[in-house]
């Protein structure tokens, strides 16, 4: 019996072909994913555990730099609780061999150009501390020395090659203040990983970089190596007991790693799951091409299988029978995804480490979880799709040996099955409908609950729309192909179970890339058209690392050849009664502000901010009651009582808050406003001049970003696109194993048809046109997937835009129709490339052959 | 178009000739020939039966002779057209206009209704379809009333005679059946003889037909005897008895050779 079943494994291994594919496909996405995560958190691990060798207590000032590899952005601290003398009375301890305090924070270097090296978020400087010899064991120096005066810097190997600086060089620094220059003294390498990993890493003396980076005498962090024989837990209490009480941190070396691990391992996970849900995708859309081979393939034996129950096999020994062949199948493809995953898992991590040198590297790690999980999932899912197909060849009564050649079209009603799909679907609609037209976290879940209850549905009704859709072409088909477009029309909707498994493959990629693509278009627009219709101001200054600016710079800015109009932007959180605290109060100077923004006056003018009155916008005047004469009391922040008096409503727009208020008002009551930009019209217009004057008159700072409107929105937009490439290139395993089920269904229907086709051929149709009606139906298949997986994409993508735009204003449902149209014709291609190998097969066959009875 | 031919029975002019055909399988050791030297003519508005035991050769000389299968050697006309030595794409041509197919297992399209079956031919020329003709055919076939089922819906006498009704219907100069009453029973299987003998008599359609049976050959104008891929004997006006008796003779001699 299981010999007969392997024996039909080898016998159709063509036929088989397509879906030990997918299976492997599917499989070696799971196992590459595991593959190159597990290698990513081991290498990840080792080289941040290097970084901790020498620390047996961190002392760490909390709401300050910590000086960790990790966090570099918290906001300056209020207290300087580490001092000079801390960092001594804790090397006093008995059990510290070694004390360093170590001083660390953010720190631009500008490359020779003057733009910044590396990111932001990564550009660190820290203080050099030499021993009796000149050397810091932690910053070992490649090339020339550590830095021992102001005006003296350190830069790590790779942002120095970056830059192409040399020791001796000018180079321009810029930490917390002013940008200045300095010396390049030396070339140093590090095992930081976050040095390592790509960042920037300028080292000061002590005094300079506590001067530069944080306040004269204070540190951020003291790391104490303790003596041999004293435990890190040891030297932990010692130094609990002499640190100040409060604004400090302590942690071991060992928690220090501890919490690394974790956090790698986090941040490995969260990849790893996200992968892991493609490759689930991947395989969920090989199981309808599983269950449309068996299908097929117990079709075509009906005879064979009826003999074996008229010779005396039960109907368990049918069952059992089939679900061999897929054992069989599910056992090798699934080897050969392991395989294929250990590939892919190496090949990620080279391309990964081509894209980013510093990225760790390290042995692949084949953990026996990915070997078993792979396998057990490629067998199960082999096994359990063939399930339903293996039960049904069972109930082959054993007469149907007997019948004639002909085989009957059973088409068993799909009455059963449109019943569930409809409730199914209709309940998904309902509850994302109703989602839509909710606001916050309850319009998510019932929007998050009925998707995949939507998607399920229609997956289920795809058989039932097949007809109706596919009509749909059919006079185009006709008229255009003539007879084997007809032909293909008729054929595509033959079987719609078939049609519908096939399609669905494509459909569900083509739900998820028309969603994200559309929800991805929708907010870049959005954001687009906030920025663009407010903002006149030719250029926006802001700090790349999103710190506040300093207040001198605009008049720095005001100075600067070709600036019309400059005005900084305040911002102030003050209780507001019967407001609250968390309205931001946006502040602008009075005689610029015409110039920079441009707000739709429904009553008053803003010519108001000139006489220290304060503009709301609609909604807020609405939900408030307020209209030009009304006033507003209001605390600041340090405590003084204002009294804000309304001299205008204008139009709600996303790109400015709902209160705007003069400069002049909000800094007489409040001293230290956040500033984070500054506005800049310039008198010729964003001009490359007006820009290099700005950044000249400030310094030539590398953290200073010069932007204009548009280079916001592109970098807003270069993020979206980033994104939606990455969905792109994660779906596009997908859609390859929809391909494979599209050339599976058509192999197999050829082979179905094949006297029919010979029939054609011998009545007088050329093989051009036999090829043509393959290639047509396959295309028909394909857009059928694709159009319902577009319109089901743009309908979810809707719906979650609604819920979104409760957050963000202005934010409607804008489809992409280019994109729409090219996703279509890429699926028109796919059909097309899908039925070159069936189609050719169909023309060459035999006439003669085909036609024969048996 | 060839409509003027169609009534020319008995005129002596071939609707299709072979002269010298031969059909050579394999090689060497495993060489069969299933045509040897084979030269027949079939007259125009003639109903013509090839008969023999199996392996004997008939069906590969219908083959050969309506540009489904090639030739080794020698000659096949259809009309004035010569197939040895054309293309696929010109032998298609052919077949799709000048000759009709009538196959043992129907061979409908299950996707198309009857009509839609019929038509197919002239649907995959391009061609205008006859009105006038199309309706005495499916009239004469007696198929009127069911031309919008689907093959599924009929019974298999009822699908032999829209198979019938296909060959017919664009005018072919030949119409070729292999084995036509091979998959129906006797009473389904003597309409569509009726039917065929019909079209020839009173449509003038050229009809050559395979079989084995001779009831089926007994309808034919004439009877063609191929043995080991040679022809041996031709019967005209034949009857069932004199049919089987020919074939008696050719089992005595098989088996005493």
């Amino acid at each position: 019996m299981y010999r007969t079943a392997l024996r039909n494994v080898l016998a159709h291994k063509g036929r088989l072909l397509m879906t030990a594919l997918a299976v492997l496909l599917g499989t070696a996405f799971v196992a590459g994913t595991l593959v190159f995560s597990d290698t990513m958190g081991r290498a990840m691990r080792n080289s941040y555990s290097t970084s901790f060798s020498d620390v047996s207590v961190l002392v760490s000032a909390t709401g300050g730099d910590g000086g960790g590899p990790v966090d570099s952005d918290a906001p300056r601290g209020d207290r300087a609780v580490l001092t000079a003398d801390t960092v001594k009375e804790l090397a006093a301890l008995p059990g510290t061999e070694r004390a360093r305090g170590v001083v660390s924070g953010f720190t631009a270097v500008a490359d020779k150009k003057g733009d910044l090296i590396g990111k932001a978020w990564s550009s660190r400087g820290a203080n050099f501390v030499p021993d009796a010899s000149g050397a810091d064991p932690r910053y070992p120096m490649a090339e020339g020395r550590g830095p021992r005066a102001a005006g003296e810097v350190a830069l790590n190997r790779q942002a120095a090659d970056k830059a192409g600086y040399h020791v001796g060089d000018t180079v321009r620094v810029a930490g917390n203040g002013a940008a200045r220059d300095a010396v390049l003294t030396g070339v140093f390498t590090t095992d930081d990983p976050q040095v390592t990993s790509g960042g920037t890493l300028a080292l000061m003396d002590t005094a300079t970089a506590q001067q530069e980076l944080l306040e004269p005498g204070r540190f951020s962090s003291v790391v104490l190596t303790a003596k041999p024989g004293t435990s890190e837990a040891q030297l932990l209490d010692q130094a609990r007991a002499k640190a100040p009480a409060e604004g400090v941190e302590l942690q071991t070396g060992q928690e220090l790693k501890d919490e690394q691990t974790r956090m790698v391992a986090d941040s490995v996970s969260g990849m790893k799951t996200m992968l892991l849900v493609f490759a689930g995708i991947s395989l969920f859309v090989g199981i309808f091409i599983i269950v449309n081979t068996f299908t097929m393939l117990i079709a075509q034996r009906i005879k064979e299988l009826a003999l074996l129950r008229a010779v005396g096999a039960g109907r368990g020994q049918v069952t059992l029978s089939v679900l061999v062949e897929a054992l069989a199948i599910g056992v090798v493809a699934s080897v050969g995804g392991l395989l294929a995953g250990v590939g892919i898992g190496a090949g990620l991590q080279s391309l990964v480490h081509s894209f980013d040198e510093g990225m760790p590297t390290g042995s692949l790690v084949v953990a026996p979880v990915t070997v078993v999980g792979t396998l057990v999932v490629g067998v199960l899912v082999t096994v359990l799709s063939a399930l339903l197909p293996a039960v049904r060849a069972s109930r082959i009564p054993p007469v149907a040996a007997m019948s004639s050649g002909e085989q009957p079209t059973t088409q068993r009603g799909l009455v059963i099955r449109n019943s569930i799909g409809a409730v199914l679907a209709g309940a998904g609609l309902g509850l994302i409908l109703a989602g839509a037209n909710g606001t916050g976290s309850n319009a998510q879940h019932l929007l998050e609950f009925g998707a995949p209850l939507a998607l399920i549905g229609v997956f289920v009704l795809l058989p039932l729309l097949s007809r109706p859709v596919i009509a749909l072409v059919g006079p185009a088909l006709a008229g255009v192909f003539g007879t084997p477009g007809k032909l293909a029309r008729l054929n595509a909707v033959r079987n719609p179970r078939r049609t519908a498994s096939t399609a669905a493959a494509l459909t569900i990629g083509l739900t998820l890339v028309t969603a994200l693509t559309v929800i991805g278009n929708s907010v870049t627009s959005a954001v687009t058209s906030m920025v663009g219709d407010t903002m006149k101001a030719d250029y926006a200054v802001n700090m790349a690392n999103g710190r506040q600016l300093s207040t001198d710079l605009t008049g720095l800015v005001a100075k600067a050849d070709g600036v019309k109009a400059v005005s900084q932007v305040d911002n102030v959180w003050w209780d507001i009664e019967g407001v609250g605290k968390d309205r931001a109060i946006e502040g602008y100077d009075a005689a610029a502000f015409d110039q920079l923004i441009d707000l739709t006056m429904r009553s008053g003018s803003t010519a108001a901010l000139g006489q220290d009155q304060v503009l709301v916008n609609q909604d807020f005047a609405t939900k408030h009651q307020l209209s030009v004469g009304s006033t507003l009391r209001a605390t600041a922040a340090e405590g003084a009582p204002v009294t804000l008096t309304v001299g205008g409503v204008f139009e709600a727009t996303e790109g400015v808050s709902p209160i705007v208020a003069p400069n002049r008002l909000i800094e007489a009551n409040d001293p230290h406003p956040l500033v984070q930009q500054i506005l800049v019209k310039g008198v010729d217009g964003p001009t490359s001049a007006l820009k290099q004057s700005i950044k000249d008159a400030t310094g030539r700072n590398p953290v200073m970003e010069v932007r204009t409107m548009q280079d916001m929105v592109d970098d807003f937009s270069r993020i979206i696109s980033t994104m939606l490439n990455l969905m792109y290139g994660l779906l596009g395993m997908a859609v390859v194993v929809a391909v494979l089920g599209v050339i599976n269904t058509l192999a197999m229907s050829v082979f179905e048809r094949k006297r029919e086709i010979g029939m054609l051929r011998a009545i007088g149709l050329e093989r051009r046109g036999i090829k043509r009606m393959i290639r047509l139906e396959s295309v028909v298949i394909s857009l059928f997937g694709a159009v319902i997986g577009v319109l089901l994409g743009c309908f979810l993508a809707w719906s979650a835009l609604r819920i979104l735009a409760s957050e963000l204003k202005g934010l409607t449902t804008v489809i992409p129709y280019g994109s729409v149209l090219l996703f279509l014709g890429l699926a028109a291609l796919v059909g097309m490339v899908a039925a070159l190998w069936p189609a050719r097969r169909a023309a060459r066959m035999d006439i003669l052959s085909s036609i024969k009875t048996d | 178009m060839s409509t003027s031919t169609a009534y020319a029975a008995h005129t002596g002019v071939a609707a299709a000739r072979a002269t010298g055909l031969n059909k050579v399988y394999g090689e060497g050791e495993t060489r069969v020939v299933a045509l040897d030297d084979v030269s027949v003519a079939f007259g125009q508005g003639e109903f013509t039966a090839i008969m023999g035991p199996s392996g004997s050769g008939k069906s590969t000389l219908m083959h050969c002779m309506a540009g489904l299968d090639a030739v080794s050697s020698g000659s096949a006309t259809i009309g004035d057209t010569e197939l040895v030595g054309l293309k696929d794409k010109q032998l298609t041509r052919l077949r799709r206009d000048k000759i009709g197919f009538i196959f043992q297992a129907f061979n409908l399209l299950p996707t198309l209704t009857a009509l839609e079956n019929i038509t197919l031919p002239m649907d995959i020329a391009g061609r205008k379809v006859d009105r006038a003709w199309l309706d005495r055919v499916v009239e004469t076939v007696g198929l009127s009333g069911r031309l919008s089922h689907r093959p599924a819906q009929l019974s298999g006498g009822q699908q032999q005679r829209v198979a019938c009704a296909r060959a017919l219907a664009s005018k072919p100069e030949i119409i070729f059946a292999d084995e036509p009453t091979g998959n129906l029973d006797s009473r389904s299987g003597a309409e569509i003889l009726s039917f065929l003998r019909n079209s020839v008599r009173e449509l003038g359609q050229t009809v050559v037909m395979v079989t084995h049976d001779p009831v089926a050959a007994s309808y034919a104008d004439r009877v063609v005897f191929l043995a080991d891929g040679r022809i041996v004997d031709e019967l005209h006006h034949p009857t069932a008895d004199s049919v089987l008796d020919r074939m008696r003779r050719f089992d005595a001699k098989g088996r005493t050779s």
